[in-house]
């Protein structure tokens, strides 16, 4: 276990040395999932940054990332392992041309690994170099509830039987992050397995943080504006608030034309950046004013 | 994880937990135990690592957040302490327990009043004859008599249930959609690896989501209940063919969601509390705010999968107009069908004119009655034969069902 970090503290120091900043709260749920071996359940709004800390978890533990990304109809093929039926075939008619034709001799040859593709979830039984791999099992949400039963199996026994090889086991088992973004709800029996963190919008400290580690280049006091005006935003009655991923696409946005601070003209030619919803766009035009004086008040970070 | 919790950290892990649970949340024992491991893996002098680890491993929801933060102060304080101090875990006794019977949500033992509703009495199952069925089959839920509507609730069960379904992306075994390569291999190889027959998967079907928001203000009271029994009914035969997918909303002034309410309670102990939950029973209604709401903080959660959306109402709206249409036009745009339940349809006469219900029209899919026990047959019989809105004729839809009830009452 030698792979995780030693501490809560160590583990927020980690990620920040990735460039992730994470509150105390997740760093804690971070460090027990790792700890106690059970998986990590993200549940928060679109673009606050759920995906993103898995992937800077693999960079910070150096090992593999395995990503499943979940959707409907989600089957033991895409998720799990398929065999090559084309090379099988072929492999049949060869042994045919060469002779063979005992059943039991083509069935053992053509249900070798050599024919077996495995998909996420039985890569991410095996390890790497050592160490086991992280799995990111992106959107759950999406996915249905016969996906949710067979998920809720593997997570408590870490294997997975193929019937014409036989169980095959996790030496140690994954780490395991399952993000979702609540389009529907999580089964109650998954979620009890799981440490749970819903990872709220950052304050104005963190995402200016954020934006300034991630927007090189950017000035100080446009950073401050940024940040500020989309905070002010997120107070109105927004039909979809813009997450910490819009900000900093925001903020590359105004670099590159060029900004040098905020004005109504800028904003309302890059407003869709930032908001995804005709009605918002239109609400947010109205209370421009507002916004950018609340903008130009931005606290000194 | 083969680890075990030492016994010290358990029990205060078990005693948090009950605590927890005293506070209406659910804390099943794996999560206790995951909490006592959490407590051996955090430094013990950092109160604020407690916390989070506290509330990583025993709180699964959001929503509960706030109720987690508050459960976790009164802990404290019954202690007599206003913070977590790190001896504690060495050789402070448990606080005592408040009541050892009340303990609501608490894993295999069933609350107070689950013990009382065992005790009481059996309803008799008086029979009922034809005609005195048919009688009541037309009475209006507002002219009936408590029995009556005891009897209307147990006809409810013996509708003929057909709960839309929609198709989904999972494939199953039958019909010839796409081909099933594992199975036409594996029947392949008892043939030489010639394959003699294919197999093929189709797509599978599901229930629909219903999402049903009952006006519960005045007037509409009776027919709200009528229709939380309906919907329970619809919900268990839901539940009889795999999924359950019934969300249940109340408004008034305001919206509140009583779904994990109904699920949890018989219909009528979940009517007792939806009713000290719900404090609109009479009031004025504010349908647009209401909608608001519902589309701002469920829409995204509940309407996913081709949702249907029942809304019961007679139309009373002391809002904005405008606000109700626009609200109305968002909620169409992201539902399968938009279905208005109106008692008021009902009445010989009737003519669908009060500001709110002018507003909502063009946005309607069907617009319905809902003030007896044919109407809700007949509300099962449209939900069984819904399909794609047309919505070019949609309107011409409306009317004609409008007319068609008009004269049947």
């Amino acid at each position: 276990m030698s792979m995780f970090p030693a501490s809560v503290e160590a583990t927020q120091k980690a990620l920040e040395a990735h460039h992730y900043i994470a509150d105390r709260g997740l760093a804690v749920a971070v460090y027990l999932a790792l700890k106690l071996g059970r998986p990590l359940l993200l549940e928060g709004e679109p673009g606050v940054g759920k995906t993103e800390i898995v992937k800077v978890l693999a960079q910070v533990l150096h090992t593999r990332l395995i990503r499943l990304q979940c959707y409907e109809g989600l089957d033991i093929s895409s998720a799990v392992y398929e065999w090559d039926y084309a090379r099988q075939m072929m492999q049949i008619r060869l042994m045919e041309a060469s002779g063979v034709r005992e059943q039991d001799k083509v069935r053992h040859e053509v249900f070798s690994p050599a024919f077996l593709l495995k998909r996420p979830l039985l890569q991410a039984l095996e390890m790497v170099e050592g160490k086991p791999p992280v799995l990111l099992i992106d959107e759950l949400d999406r996915a249905d509830e016969e996906f949710e039963a067979f998920l809720l199996e593997f997570l408590s026994d870490w294997q997975i039987t193929v019937p014409e090889v036989g169980t095959l086991r996790a030496e140690q088992p994954p780490v395991v992050v399952i993000t979702s973004n609540r389009t529907r709800e999580i089964h109650d029996a998954l979620k009890r397995r799981c440490m749970y963190y819903w990872i709220d919008y950052p304050s104005f400290e963190k995402e200016y943080r954020i934006v300034r580690e991630k927007v090189p280049g950017l000035p100080e006091k446009l950073a401050q504006q940024i940040v500020a005006f989309v905070q002010a935003l997120r107070q109105q009655d927004l039909y979809k608030a813009p997450g910490v991923a819009e900000t900093l696409d925001w903020a590359a946005s105004l670099l590159a034309l060029d900004a040098v601070a905020l004005a109504p003209g800028v904003i309302e030619d890059s407003l869709g950046v930032l908001l995804k919803y005709q009605d918002d766009v239109v609400r947010a035009k109205h209370q421009m004013q507002d916004l950018l004086a609340r903008a130009q008040l931005a606290p000194q970070p | 994880m083969t680890a075990q919790p030492s016994g010290q950290l358990l029990a205060h892990a078990v005693a948090f937990s009950r605590a927890l649970r005293e506070e209406g949340l659910v804390v099943t024992p794996g999560q206790t135990t995951a909490f006592a491991l959490a407590l051996g893996e955090i430094p013990l002098f950092d109160p604020e690592a407690f916390f989070y680890a506290a509330r990583a491993s025993l709180v699964t929801r959001h929503e509960d957040y706030p109720r987690f933060a508050e459960a976790f102060r009164k802990f404290w304080r019954a202690l007599g302490l206003e913070r977590f101090p790190a001896e504690l875990l060495q050789q402070t006794p448990l606080p005592p327990r408040k009541d050892p019977k009340a303990r609501p949500g608490e894993v295999g033992r069933p609350s107070q009043e689950a013990a009382a509703s065992q005790t009481r009495q059996p309803v008799v199952d008086r029979a009922l004859t034809f005609s005195a069925t048919e009688v009541l089959r037309q009475k209006r839920f507002d002219q009936m008599s408590p029995e009556e509507l005891e009897a209307a609730r147990r006809l409810l069960h013996n509708f003929v249930w057909n709960p839309p379904e929609r198709r989904t992306r999972r494939l199953a075994p039958r019909g010839q959609e796409r081909l099933d390569l594992r199975r036409s291999f594996r029947q392949a190889l008892r043939h030489q690896g010639e394959l003699v027959r294919l197999a093929w998967r189709s797509r599978k079907s599901k229930p629909r989501p219903i999402v049903a928001l009952a006006d519960v203000s005045g007037s509409m009271e009776r027919y709200a209940r009528m229709m939380l029994h309906f919907l329970h009914a619809f919900a268990l035969e839901q539940t009889r063919r795999g999924v359950r997918r019934v969300e249940t909303f109340t408004f008034g002034t305001r919206l509140t969601r009583i779904t994990r309410t109904l699920k949890k309670r018989s219909v009528d102990g979940a009517l007792a509390e939806v009713g000290q939950q719900v404090k609109d029973w009479s009031g004025g209604t504010r349908i647009g705010a209401c909608l608001h709401t519902f589309n701002h903080t469920w829409a995204k959660r509940v309407l996913g999968q081709g949702a249907i959306v029942l809304i019961i109402s007679d139309g009373w709206d002391q809002g904005e107009p405008e606000l109700l249409a626009f609200e109305m036009e968002r909620l169409q745009k992201s539902c399968y069908r938009l279905i208005w339940l109106n008692p008021l349809l009902g009445t010989p006469g009737y003519q669908p004119l009060t500001r709110g219900l002018v507003a909502a029209m063009p946005y309607i899919d069907d617009f319905l009655p809902v003030h007896n026990l044919n109407s809700l047959e007949q509300l099962v019989e449209v939900l069984g034969r819904l399909e794609r809105r047309a919505s070019l004729i949609h309107l011409g839809v409306t009317q004609l069902q409008l007319t068609g009830h008009s004269s049947v009452c």
